[in-house]
């Protein structure tokens, strides 16, 4: 009995040291990112590739999540504005919602799924098939060839998404609104930014520039340290996934607070 | 004639004293090795013998607990970064899956580490270099295709290209002929010699493969539990009297 408590406690132990060793190993990740940063050459024709993965090769589903979510979120909010006779409030209604919470939430969890796997796989099959390890013996930087240019593109391109999606959500709230109250394309937009401030498109900025940034640092962290052949691979995509959320979430939590804060 | 001799005796990497272990597994234990210049040493061992733990240390890939090596007279323990990547320069990994990357084309994965580290060469001159390299390893049809398109014995083949590109002067092949059928790796073999003639590498060829030791190596180095047990020619390694090396010469002739 007294074998089993040691052996459990030498477990707990032991999985509470990994733990702290891999938060080292991730602080350390993050660091050397912004130390090799500011070394330069910067690998401009890699950030432009990865930019064009990141943003163009995401409109698709960016524009049709970020227009669903406009048509979508105003015909849920009409019958509610229309029982109290604001209607009129629709636009602004939207408006607020999309800029400040649905257009950089949406594009960040859409890319996370997305680019963030697609980072996650792409650099784990790399590590296990010993790319990087090549990558290395040829005399480049793997890490600046690979996880520099992938983070700063993500960085760049996911607040670009973000604008790209909340114009398009707008538009998917005009269609709605259009056929309904008949408005005008200018006029629906005076409405929709009346409520509209700096600070909320700064905090959105700053959401998205966040967001962007984990995601491409999570991604890589995960496809980089990818062991145990296909096996790894998958886990690593997959935790790209999920980690990224997690940290959207908890960084979505603290930016409104702080946000909020300025506000009032 | 001695003056030769004495150019061919000049030592490209000597290791001494190496020891490095992972967690509790002590992978290579006081390991000594010298290679000398335009020598293919092979290095001979089991699966998980530390074969190519021991190539990786020398290629800075891997860091050894204990001991010193010492390529084209840089010792690494001394050498930072940028001195490492200078060195790496002068060394071709030949990888055991090939490394080739995936999403670049033949010619763009010759190209990379030209385009990287050559900085002053002009595209015709890129070109030039990646059809030469091409040509040496038979293969320039496959110029435009992509790594997945290739077989086995392709992949090993432009790995080895990819090296060479960068005109080293030590080669280290990390089992090439692993998974290819008999020919393939005959002509493997045969590629790793005509590379030390054409290009005056001096190699280490990691395996496990008694044929591909025979045909390569001008020394066998046979690597059991982390040391090695005896050095010298083919014929004088095999047959021996020592047990461990009896049982593999013997488990490869079965195989």
């Amino acid at each position: 009995m007294e074998n089993v408590d040691k052996k459990k406690k030498y477990v707990i132990s032991r999985r509470i040291d990994e733990f702290f060793l891999k938060i080292f190993d991730a602080w350390r990740f993050l660091r050397r990112f912004f130390s090799e940063l500011f070394k330069p050459p910067l690998e401009w024709g890699e950030i432009v590739k990865q930019c064009y993965q990141v943003g163009y090769r995401s409109l698709g589903l960016i524009s049709l999540t970020g227009f669903i979510t406009g048509l979508v979120f105003t015909k849920q909010s009409r019958p509610s504005l229309s029982e109290f006779g604001a209607a009129s409030w629709l636009p602004s209604l939207v408006a607020i919602a999309i800029i400040r919470a649905l257009a950089p939430l949406v594009t960040s969890l859409i890319c996370a799924g997305k680019v963030g796997s697609n980072i996650g796989a792409e650099l784990g099959s790399m590590n296990v098939t010993e790319q990087i390890d090549a990558m290395e013996v040829s005399a480049t930087n793997p890490y600046k060839f690979l996880v520099v240019s992938r983070v700063i593109a993500t960085t760049l391109m996911i607040p670009v998404l973000t604008c790209y999606s909340a114009f398009i959500g707008l538009m998917g709230s005009f269609l709605d609104v259009n056929a309904h109250e008949k408005t005008s394309l200018a006029t629906f937009f005076e409405n929709a930014f009346i409520k509209i401030t700096f600070l909320d498109i700064g905090a959105t900025l700053v959401k998205a520039i966040a967001y962007g940034f984990t995601i491409g640092m999570v991604s890589c962290y995960k496809g980089y340290h990818a062991s145990q052949g296909t096996e790894g691979v998958g886990r690593a995509a997959n935790s790209s996934v999920v980690l990224s959320m997690f940290f959207i979430f908890l960084e979505e939590i603290i930016i409104v607070q702080v946000a909020n804060y300025f506000r009032t | 004639m001695e003056q030769v001799t004495n150019i061919q005796k000049e030592s490209v990497i000597q290791i001494r004293k190496l020891h490095k272990s992972f967690g509790e597994n002590k992978v290579l234990r006081s390991v000594d090795l010298d290679v000398f210049s335009r020598e293919n040493v092979v290095v001979l061992g089991r699966s998980g013998s530390g074969k190519s733990v021991l190539i990786k240390i020398i290629v800075g890939l891997l860091k050894p607990d204990s001991g010193e090596v010492i390529v084209l007279g840089q010792n690494l323990k001394l050498l930072d970064e940028k001195g490492l990547q200078a060195l790496r320069l002068s060394i071709g990994f030949s990888f055991q899956n090939s490394a080739l990357y995936d999403s670049m084309t033949v010619k763009e994965n010759l190209e990379f580490p030209l385009v990287r580290n050559r900085k002053h060469l002009s595209q015709s001159q890129i070109d030039n270099e990646v059809h030469q390299v091409l040509d040496d390893v038979g293969l320039s049809q496959t110029i435009h295709q992509m790594p997945a398109e290739l077989s086995g014995g392709q992949r090993k083949r432009i790995g080895i290209a990819r090296t060479l590109i960068l005109r080293p002067r030590i080669m280290l092949y990390d089992e090439p002929t692993a998974g290819l059928d008999p020919t393939t790796s005959l002509e493997i073999n045969n590629l790793i010699k005509e590379v030390r003639e054409k290009y005056h590498t001096s190699s280490i060829v990691i395996t496990h493969d008694l044929t591909c030791a025979r045909q390569t190596g001008d020394r066998i180095a046979m690597l059991l539990d982390g040391q090695f047990v005896t050095q010298g020619k083919f014929d004088e390694v095999f047959p021996s009297k020592n047990e461990k090396i009896q049982s593999f010469y013997n488990y490869n002739f079965i195989q």
